[in-house]
């Protein structure tokens, strides 16, 4: 199982480290930060993955810390740092 | 391996198949509310399957519990998020795309 876990972790930082497009590029802010968004949730899952093979628990509690931390983001984003006018959607 | 290895392994196996489709999806679709929905797919799909194979590899009934309650906050959170994420998106005026 050991070999699962350790090479699905890598996997998802690959998928993280893809995704950085999307927060480059844009175009809008809310583009920018659903790409953080699954960064946390992608965090949460490697974290989880390495707590099981290392057997080491408190990696479960630092993966809770993380989900808390990405919802609290979102939701200060939406409320306080969304900045004004918008372009519209990617033009091709 | 025992049969409940390769399940969880195959649960695990499709969850990061959902998080690659989630990652491609934000990658690749036109708009905010598009890619709001791939990005909820992985969050609720493939945390889910994620935290079920690793839940059953738990060395305890209470990290298995722990498991699924971080699965649970992040449904919440996800789902609260992309509701605000994407009423604001429309109160801003980002116009829904038409081919």
């Amino acid at each position: 199982m050991q070999i699962v876990y350790l090479s699905l972790a890598p996997f998802l930082l690959l998928n993280l480290g893809v995704g950085m497009w999307r927060v480059f590029r844009g175009p809008t802010a809310a583009d920018r930060m659903l790409a953080a968004q699954l960064f946390g949730t992608t965090a949460v899952a490697m974290l989880l993955l390495l707590a099981q093979a290392y057997g080491n628990a408190a990696l479960r509690d630092v993966a809770l810390v993380f989900a808390l931390l990405a919802a609290v983001t979102a939701v200060a984003f939406v409320q306080r740092a969304w900045p004004g006018q918008e372009a519209d959607h990617d033009t091709e | 391996m025992t049969l409940s290895d390769y399940l969880s392994a195959a649960l695990l196996i499709a969850g990061a198949v959902f998080y690659l489709a989630g990652t491609l999806g934000l990658l690749r679709f036109p708009d905010v509310y598009t890619r709001l929905h791939a990005l909820t797919k992985a969050d609720n799909v493939g945390l889910g399957l994620m935290v079920a194979g690793l839940a059953m590899q738990a060395e305890s009934w209470a990290a298995a519990g722990k498991l699924l309650l971080i699965w649970l906050l992040v449904l919440l959170a996800g789902a609260g998020v992309s509701y605000l994420v994407a009423r604001g998106a429309l109160q801003k005026g980002v116009r829904v795309w038409k081919r």
